[in-house]
């Protein structure tokens, strides 16, 4: 019952700046912390970090342009959310793909400061 | 001709004749429930695979980086064992959290398939007998796995364009 009362309520809508700041919290805990930046997020985007695949390998390098699964080949809708609505509007899947797509890439979990910066060059990418 | 050719003849026609009629019901047959039990070793696809109900948590979540693969393909333990690794699903991290797990899990068992009697769960459905059969050389010509819209024997969709309905179907498929 209380599983079917939690699954009954609406998901918790939030636009991208509301996860923005939820991470520049969560960032803010860390010593030296100097805010996000867009230069560095599209840096770390585009770039591999010691695996097969960067950021864009799926997420193409125009993140407002749709997307190709590098393995199976699947259509990705973009990234920007300038130029994809429901991107960064749902904490429970920002955290779902942060997790997975971190762990594909850099083979370990990124830091609010990663994420904070990659969301700060997504949100200056115009449709 | 003579007479003893015309023998000859005619019963080589009789043969193709009844060889003509075996076949295709031989092959109907593989769709049929509970006759040949041990059709592929076993390791046969359920049927029908046109889910009556779908699961939409099941749609989003295992649908986002491959096409949504028919629960019928496999036996229940294969998707029991796929939803436990998904922290390394194929190379990639699928994790999910416990909630959508669980439902995705049971939705999966729930829909296995009906007609697989060997003691097998491969992780991967080309692994399975059914599609190795389905699949040889002899029915698909090299070239077509070469093809980049093909790109993988894992890419139903680059051929059976209905494959997420369940509709695998002769009449459906559509060679790149």
């Amino acid at each position: 019952m209380a599983t079917l009362f939690l699954t009954a309520q609406p998901a918790v809508a939030e636009t991208p700046n509301e996860i923005q700041a939820a991470l520049k919290q969560e960032a803010a805990g860390a010593s030296g912390f100097q805010g996000f930046s867009a230069a560095r997020g599209e840096d770390f985007f585009k770039a591999k970090h010691g695996g097969e695949w960067s950021c864009a390998s799926c997420h193409s390098g125009n993140p407002a342009a749709p997307g190709k699964h590098a393995r199976t080949g699947k259509a990705i809708g973009p990234l920007a959310p300038s130029a994809n609505a429901e991107r960064f509007s749902n904490p429970k899947k920002v955290a779902k793909w942060f997790k997975r797509n971190c762990s594909d890439v850099l083979n370990r979990v990124c830091t609010p400061q990663e994420k904070g910066d990659v969301l700060a060059y997504l949100l200056t990418v115009k449709k | 001709m003579s007479i003893y050719n015309r023998k000859i003849f005619q019963a080589i026609a009789v043969v193709l004749l009844a060889l003509g009629v075996a076949l295709p019901a031989v092959q109907a047959d593989d769709d049929r429930d509970g006759k040949y039990v041990g059709k592929y070793g076993g390791e046969n696809r359920g049927k029908p695979l046109q889910l009556g109900q779908t699961n939409s948590k099941f749609q989003q979540e295992c649908s986002a980086c491959h096409i949504a693969y028919v629960p019928g393909l496999l036996p229940a333990e294969s998707w029991r064992r796929i939803m436990a690794g998904l922290g390394k699903h194929f190379g990639s991290n699928a994790s999910l959290d416990a909630e959508d797990s669980k439902e995705i899990t049971a939705f999966l068992v729930s829909n296995a398939s009906n007609r697989w009697s060997a003691p097998t769960a491969p992780l991967q459905i080309t692994e399975a007998n059914w599609f190795r059969r389905k699949h040889g050389e002899r029915e698909i010509r090299s070239s077509i796995w070469k093809n980049p819209h093909v790109k993988s024997p894992s890419n139903c969709a680059a051929c059976h364009p209905q494959a997420e309905r369940g509709d695998f179907s002769e009449r459906n498929i559509r060679m790149p």
